[in-house]
């Protein structure tokens, strides 16, 4: 496993706001997005709150020099808060937001019973403890509820996590991607090529080439 | 031709409408529908009272419903069309963002169970005027000639009641109509009329599946598309933005929004936007018409014949929960068939790791195809076939969040590993297969007893693969994987639980102990009920279903017209 790069140094998606790459409504969506910040919680209550953040920090870390990280427990939070649904569930599974209150308050409750903390004050490889035994179905204390532990990991946490973090603009910096395109698009489809308007990749020892190239992608 | 989304209403939010909120009011009413070609624009809609004895009310507005209710109006015939969802304007309403576009697909609640349960919703469900067309992948495919004979001429699955030269036939007016871009000859099969626009300029992704089929030894071709590659009428050019199956914000895409519905609001069709049919009544034995929820109430729409185009979950859905005192088993269930033999196809991938920038999120996600193993009945060698049916290949184009779901869910990733890997995102290419499941009776639509928000049960999804299915996943996957290492991928890896598209639950036959309609639609048991839409599939061959499901409801139109003319 590469450790997290800067692949695309100085590549911010969101210099092309006002780019042909975006239109209104895709503007008028990430700004809505954009809006949601770290503590912006409605669903979650105070003690849910702590353990969604702590699994958050372990599905999808995130640098710890990240002057503004992505606010994924506020994403995930938002999608509850506005019930946005899958469209299908396992019937061992309850929907969306109930399946969520419990798995989280289950995840601490093995917390307790294991390391006797709750799941946010446990260390990260403690914490990784318990998401690998949730991941494996190892995990089947009363307070599950019957739910089990494996689909909450699987259906749940993972979808749900990796998901908000991925529709976040740092995230697309990070990945190189080229974001919204309406109604531009793209005209440079070969091997190796890319638009002005697309993130240049570092090539080593070419890293100042790709960051003078991805200050102009708003051009 | 205008350039959609510059300077007017689209990229002023303060000249929208008051008030139009297209997911909670709906537009289509007070004589008007939306002009989906023109921002801001209006067409005139006929409409009808609920007293008034249409002579159809169709129940959805996608491939099969909305393609059937442009051509009956066409014929002359007063037609409703009613869809669940909502009356999008593309040009105004679609954001180029993964989560916002979730408002395309139907997320109500559903069940899912068996050994291999279903992912529903954005993999293959939608909610919208249009149906899943607006977004569908645009693959338009024709099913192999033999395939409508699989039983006699194959040994599996069931044969189909219409020739293949008549389904070519309505093949050839559909490409017409949605002015497919394709390629110059088509490699397989009997010989087609010319596509109607050239083929796209194949991207990154679609070239390591053009190398890799020519190591292997097969023929590829760039994929026929319902997108167009030069202008037609107020649809421009794709511009290869890439959020094809998040609904087409420039209306290249050739979606029934934007092909079949405006013809047939011209034609006098009405469309009832956010009306969900909940039930069709019967009386004496004959459909009258269809109960439906709109605006905050259940209405009663009289009609002289109903067609159910709901796709293969909520066709069967509704004809269940319109059992009553003359149909206890729910209506044109005589069979005992109605729900039975749903058929998904098999969407395994294999992925791989490539030296070069593929940035595959460029152009419309499958440029290129090979459809070698639908016609292949025999191969040889480590790739001789071990089971019936056939699958085809595509070129991929995952999304950060669909991509990003796919490492964790499929590959396992989590934690540093895998923010790590998805950094890799610029230089993955995929193969992706869409591959013929056998119908099994097993594989079924039933209720539940849990409700959804209209008060009606909701469906139970049961799936579990057959040995063939299985059988025919390995060599699917072993194939793509060689040809994956062959075009230059490095740690290819399998994605092996995928599945796509939506057939069977009324399947169409020559006998009514053994289908639930006939080679024109209509059920064996209700003379005026008809279902048209993926859910008439007897098998489902290995292509994507919905130009079949097109041709079909051109075919249907015609026999109606025959019929009543």
């Amino acid at each position: 496993m590469l450790p997290r790069r800067d692949l695309y140094p100085g590549y911010d998606v969101l210099a092309k706001r006002d780019s042909p790459s975006w239109n209104a409504k895709t503007r008028a969506v990430l700004d809505e997005r954009l809006a949601i910040g770290p503590e912006t919680r409605r669903f979650f209550d105070e003690a849910e709150w702590l353990t969604m953040k702590a699994i958050a920090d372990r599905i999808v870390p995130q640098p710890a020099d990240r002057a503004d990280p992505v606010p994924v427990a506020a994403l995930v939070d938002h999608k509850l808060a506005t019930d946005t649904r899958d469209g299908y569930r396992n019937p061992e599974l309850p929907e969306e937001r109930g399946a969520w209150r419990l798995g989280l308050k289950a995840l601490d409750a093995e917390a307790q019973a294991r390391f006797g903390a709750r799941f946010h004050e446990l260390g990260a490889w403690a914490q990784d403890d318990l998401l690998k035994r949730a991941e494996a179905g190892e995990l089947t204390g009363a307070a599950w509820a019957g739910m089990p532990s494996r689909l909450f990991f699987h259906k749940r946490i993972l979808p749900d996590v990796v998901k908000a973090y991925y529709a976040h603009p740092t995230a697309w910096n990070e990945i190189g991607w080229g974001g919204p395109a309406s109604p531009r698009g793209y005209v440079r489809m070969d091997f190796d090529r890319r638009d002005p308007w697309e993130a240049a990749e570092a090539k080593p020892g070419r890293e100042d080439e790709a960051h003078a190239e991805n200050l102009l992608v708003g051009r | 031709m205008r350039i959609p989304g510059l300077g007017n209403a689209a990229d002023n939010p303060k000249h929208a409408t008051p008030g139009d909120d297209p997911e909670h009011h709906p537009r289509a009413r007070d004589g008007r529908a939306p002009n989906v070609m023109r921002i801001g624009e209006w067409v005139p809609m006929r409409q009808h009272r609920d007293d008034e004895e249409v002579d159809f009310a169709i129940v959805g507005t996608g491939a099969g419903g909305g393609t059937l209710a442009c051509r009956l109006a066409e014929r002359g015939f007063s037609v409703v069309a009613f869809d669940a969802g909502p009356y999008f304007r593309p040009l105004e309403d679609f954001a180029s963002d993964e989560s916002h576009q979730s408002k395309l697909y139907w997320t109500d609640e559903r069940i899912v169970d068996g050994e291999n349960p279903l992912q529903m919703g954005s993999n293959n469900s939608g909610k919208a005027v249009g149906g899943s067309t607006v977004h569908y992948a645009m693959v338009a495919l024709r099913f192999r000639p033999d395939w409508f004979k699989a039983r006699t001429l194959m040994g599996y699955g069931a044969d189909w009641p219409i020739d293949w030269r008549e389904m070519w036939h309505y093949y050839d007016q559909v490409e017409d109509d949605l002015k497919i871009s394709g390629p110059v000859s088509y490699p397989w099969g009997p010989h087609r009329r010319r596509y109607h626009r050239r083929a796209h300029e194949i991207n990154a992704a679609a070239k390591v599946l053009a190398r890799g089929a020519e190591a292997m030894g097969i023929d590829w071709t760039p994929t026929p598309l319902a997108t167009v590659s030069a202008p037609h009428g107020d649809a421009p050019p794709c511009v290869y933005r890439g959020f094809c199956t998040l609904g087409c914000s420039t209306n290249a895409k050739q979606s029934v929004l934007v092909s079949y519905l405006p013809r047939a609001l011209k034609a006098g069709a009405e469309i009832r936007d956010l009306a969900m049919v909940g039930r069709i009544e019967t009386k004496n034995g004959r459909a009258t018409g269809v109960h439906y929820h709109r605006e905050g109430q259940w209405r009663f729409q009289r009609a002289k014949n109903v067609v159910v185009a709901g796709y293969a979950i909520e066709t069967p859905r509704l004809l269940l929960n319109s059992a009553n005192q003359e149909f206890p088993d729910g209506l044109a269930n005589s069979s005992g068939l109605v729900g039975r033999n749903l058929m998904v196809q098999g969407n395994q991938a294999v992925w791989g790791v490539f030296d070069e920038e593929i940035r595959s999120y460029k152009g419309p996600p499958s440029l290129a195809i090979s459809e070698h193993w639908n016609y292949d009945d025999t191969g040889h060698g480590p790739f001789a076939k071990d089971f019936f049916g056939g699958y085809s290949y595509m070129s991929q184009g995952p999304l950060p969040q669909l991509w990003a779901n796919t490492q964790a869910s499929a590959h396992g990733l989590w934690g540093e590993a895998l923010v790590a890997e998805m950094q890799r995102y610029n230089h993955v290419a995929g193969l992706k297969v869409v591959s013929e499941y056998m119908p099994q009776e097993r594989n079924r639509v039933t209720l539940s007893d849990v409700k959804d928000q209209y008060g009606l049960p909701v469906a139970r999804i049961t799936y579990s693969w057959c040995d063939n299915d299985k059988a025919l996943n390995r060599h699917a996957l072993k194939f793509m994987r060689e040809a994956l290492v062959a075009a230059g991928g490095r740690e290819v890896w399998d994605q092996g639980d995928d599945t796509c598209h939506l057939n069977g639950t009324a399947r169409m036959g020559s006998d009514p102990r053994t289908s639930v309609v006939d080679a024109d639609c209509r059920s064996w048991d209700i003379p005026n009920l008809y279902v048209c839409d993926g859910s008439v599939f007897p098998t489902v061959g290995g292509v994507n279903p919905s130009l079949t499901i097109q041709a079909i409801a051109l075919r249907t139109a015609d026999r109606i017209s025959a019929r009543n003319g």
